[in-house]
């Protein structure tokens, strides 16, 4: 059984049009899945549904995010919001923004072991300084009484998957971790989570844009065009030979610099609109039920 | 063909301001040590490298938004290193540069048409409505976009404005500063093609500047690898893939991911 | 795009309309004062001292808001104080924009030896403690319209600056900016066309503000006595009068107070609901 399953979520936007259609996707326990799509294609709000911050101007229309055999959306908020927080935790996108700038570095990861854990203090920075060295930071202690603006973009983002890892989560999602990285930083950066998700055997969430770094990362893909999921395969199968018109078209379009002759095709009009015309359908399909 | 630009031991160094002390000027940073080449007319030079390789403040030195503290930059055989902003302001029409953001480099308050039109203006151009129509027609906009603000429009229609905006003025030579880096790879696709074209129609000089080597083997003729402030590799696209020379640039094309799963990534 | 903005812009809209309502309604009542007012704001009448509301026993017909303790109509002389109230904010708020904000502009943007003066300026001149600045100054110019006006301009053209200088500086890094200094245009222009306009709807809040707080000054000014010399109602008048005299007449008090807060509230809302006009963006 997988440890998370969404089950045909929708979402909206409060007095606006849908954002995620029926949206059906599946995570075992210590797999990597890739959610991949252009911006605005949903994938990000898929990991903040299941984590629960979905911003305040959307609502969850229909669906069922369960999580480890129970459905987090029939749950009282604070219910909820305990489980997410006991088994699940977010490597955000920019590590500049996702640490408190006027806090040192020590507090912010363990207070949430010692806040929502419960965990005494001297253990939590134990375990802090052990995350630390994990994700290969030279001098663990000089960094935990370090300010962010301190350190550079890299190791900020090695503190944050630290961060992340701290509480033993079942489930990380991980938004675009490496997006706002240098390409020498970002293969670190990689190697590291898929190292740390290995001796962890935690499950992995890991929205990107980028097709080639799901081909280093994920085992199981869903590509996703406004909100509809219209491919979920394998990773091998995927680079292989995509199995929808759109995802072929995503490929066309990446630049493989080993390719000297590459021309770099934008997706096709055609199938575009044939895209699109799939999502009119689910819509007019949702709408009768 | 002549050198459009001829750059000799370019240095640059900015104010450190995170150490200013209280009284006295800050220590001097220095971002650009020591940098010679040349862009050749109508070829498209990429400009390569890591953040802090200093490759943003090189292309803004060769359009003079900043200026050099040492060495030479020569522009159609004038000596622009140290030219003050007057005499610049006629020179500045040849050498034009589109950035990155494509959120902050259109003025939110000024719609399409305006921005576009404001350098035409400024430089005494005749016809600027025609121009304007003529420089969106170009990037593949309607012309009803310029009565659009920056916000009604996508990422990638709003690089093609800051395109417009600079070929509007029929510049010998464009900046273009990392534009493609915060796109959809569909998008990023079109705005590449469209520079690839407009490069061919219009005989540009191109500098591309780019942490992306993918999208600078697909688009330019010779490559420039930046590291901390210096060039460690200078030379034709192809040799440059074939047999990298530089550790550096060994270790930036390694570092990429390719989408290929059996690719050998260690 | 993912936001608020719909409900941003609903609630905008009804603060506006509300704020510029009751505004426009105390433009018209100082105006026409001499004209609507009831009654003579100045005559007193010991005889019909302390009369009560028009809707509690004991009201004389003509009186509606009551009387205070010389026999004054609270209703005429809230109108006229509306005068003054009016004209500080509007002449002390403008003054205080142009100084304030075109020295923090020029500050933010153009930067080196400007900024550094300009700020150093700013730094001494909040040295000083304000509000005993203000009364000294009135101390030694004599009270009057121009003091007050001159007293709050003082005080708080800082703020202004301050505020502005910020803004500036933020969106002089912005890359447009650099995108009009790469299509030749002098710093006078870029500041005046690429820079002013995204920091207008900063400047239109804090005038608006800057308003109401003239209007909370003079009436604190008059509270106590140091305002305008003669016997023409103030608000802060009024109700230093109606202090004394709470118990037995709680009107002579509360409606000044009142007028005073919606007036207050008005401009402040009237400020967010005008920002968010002037925002493209939002629009």
């Amino acid at each position: 059984m997988s440890y998370l399953e969404i089950d045909r979520l929708s979402v909206r936007l409060k007095g606006g049009g849908p954002l995620l259609r029926r949206v059906s996707l599946q995570v075992a326990a210590g797999e990597v899945r890739g959610l991949v799509g252009e911006s605005g294609a949903g994938k990000s709000m898929i990991g903040k549904a299941v984590l629960g911050i979905l911003p305040r101007s959307t609502e969850i229309t229909a669906g069922r995010i369960v999580l480890d055999g129970v459905d987090l959306l029939t749950l009282p908020p604070a219910e909820r919001r305990r489980r997410i927080g006991a088994s699940c935790a977010l490597i955000p996108q920019d590590p500049l923004t996702a640490l408190n700038p006027s806090r040192r570095i020590g507090p912010q990861i363990t207070d949430r072991l010692v806040d929502i854990l419960g965990w005494p203090r001297a253990k939590a920075e134990a375990r802090a300084q052990e995350l630390l060295a994990e994700v290969h930071i030279p001098d663990p202690e000089r960094v935990m009484r370090s300010y962010p603006h301190e350190l550079s973009g890299g190791m900020r983002q090695r503190i944050l998957i630290a961060s992340a890892f701290a509480a033993e989560p079942k489930l990380i999602v991980a938004d675009e971790p490496t997006t706002a990285l240098d390409v020498t930083v970002q293969k670190q950066i990689l190697k590291l989570i898929k190292e740390m998700q290995e001796r962890h055997g935690t499950a992995l969430l890991f929205v990107t844009h980028d097709l080639g770094v799901v081909s280093k990362v994920c085992q199981s893909l869903s590509v996703l065009y406004a909100g509809l999921v219209v491919e979920d395969c394998a990773v091998r199968d995927f680079f292989r030979a995509p199995g929808h018109a759109y995802s072929a078209a995503l490929l066309a379009a990446t630049p493989k610099y080993t390719d000297a002759e590459a021309s770099l095709t934008p997706v096709p009009e055609a199938v575009i609109a044939a895209v699109r015309a799939e999502v009119a359908d689910a819509d007019r399909r949702a709408q009768h039920g | 063909m002549a050198d459009l630009y001829e750059v000799t031991d370019l240095r640059l160094s900015l104010a450190d301001m995170t150490r200013k002390p209280l009284f006295g000027a800050a220590p001097r940073l220095e971002i650009l040590k020591g940098m010679s080449f040349t862009i050749p007319q109508g070829a498209v030079m990429g400009i390569v490298g890591g953040s802090g390789s200093g490759k943003s403040t090189l292309g803004r030195a060769l359009v003079r938004l900043l200026e050099p503290s040492g060495g030479s930059v020569r522009f159609d055989g004038v000596d622009i290193t140290h030219l003050d902003e007057a005499a610049l302001r006629p020179l500045r029409r040849r050498f034009q540069m589109i950035f990155q953001d494509p959120m902050s480099s259109l003025n939110p308050r000024h719609r399409v048409g305006t921005l576009i039109a404001e350098p035409l203006k400024l430089h005494g151009f005749d016809d600027v409505s025609g121009r304007v129509a003529r420089a969106l027609d170009h990037v593949g906009l309607p012309a009803g976009f310029a009565a659009r603000y920056p916000h009604e429009l996508s990422g990638g229609q709003r690089q093609r404005v800051g395109i417009a905006r600079a070929i509007a003025l029929e510049p010998a030579f464009i900046l273009a500063d990392e534009i493609v880096s915060g796109l959809d790879v569909s998008s990023q696709a079109q705005v590449l093609n469209l520079l690839e074209g407009l490069v061919r129609e219009l005989g540009l000089t191109l500098a591309f500047i780019s942490h992306d080597l993918s999208v600078i083997r697909r688009l330019c003729s010779r490559v420039m690898v930046l590291h901390h402030g210096v060039i460690v590799e200078d030379r034709t696209t192809a040799d440059l893939f074939d047999s990298p020379q530089a550790a550096y640039t060994r270790e930036l094309l390694d570092a990429i991911p390719l989408p290929d799963p059996d690719q050998v990534w260690a | 795009m993912l936001d608020g903005r719909g409900s941003v812009k609903r609630r905008a809209g009804a603060r506006l309309w509300l704020s510029a309502g009751w505004l426009s309604l105390l433009v018209l009542a100082a105006v026409l004062a001499p004209w609507i007012a009831p009654k003579d704001p100045l005559a007193q009448d010991l005889f019909l001292g302390r009369l009560p509301p028009f809707w509690v026993a004991g009201a004389e017909p003509g009186y509606y808001l009551g009387t205070d303790s010389l026999g004054r109509d609270v209703l005429s002389r809230i109108l006229y104080g509306a005068r003054l109230a009016l004209i500080v904010a509007l002449v002390a708020g403008s003054v205080t924009c142009l100084l304030g904000a075109g020295l923090g502009l020029m500050a933010g943007y153009l930067r080196g030896w400007v900024d550094v003066l300009i700020s150093r300026f700013i730094d001494i001149w909040m040295a000083f403690p304000p509000v005993l600045f203000s009364i000294l100054l009135i101390a030694v110019i004599g009270p009057g319209l121009g003091s007050i006006i001159l007293a709050i301009v003082i005080i708080d053209w800082t703020r202004f600056a301050r505020v502005v200088r910020a803004e500036a500086m933020a969106q002089g890094a912005m890359d447009y900016v650099a995108s009009a200094r790469v299509a030749g245009r002098g710093r006078l222009g870029i500041m005046l066309r690429e820079i002013l306009p995204n920091v207008l709807p900063t400047i239109v809040v804090l005038l608006t503000l800057e308003m109401g707080i003239a209007v909370i000054v003079e009436a604190i000014l008059s509270f106590v006595n140091l305002s305008i010399s003669t016997d023409d109602p103030t608000w802060g008048g009024m109700i230093a009068e109606g202090r004394a005299a709470v118990h037995q007449a709680w009107w002579v008090l509360v409606f000044p107070l009142i007028t005073l807060f919606l007036t207050v509230l008005s401009f402040s809302q009237l400020g967010e609901g005008l920002k968010d006009r002037f925002d493209p963006v939002l629009r």
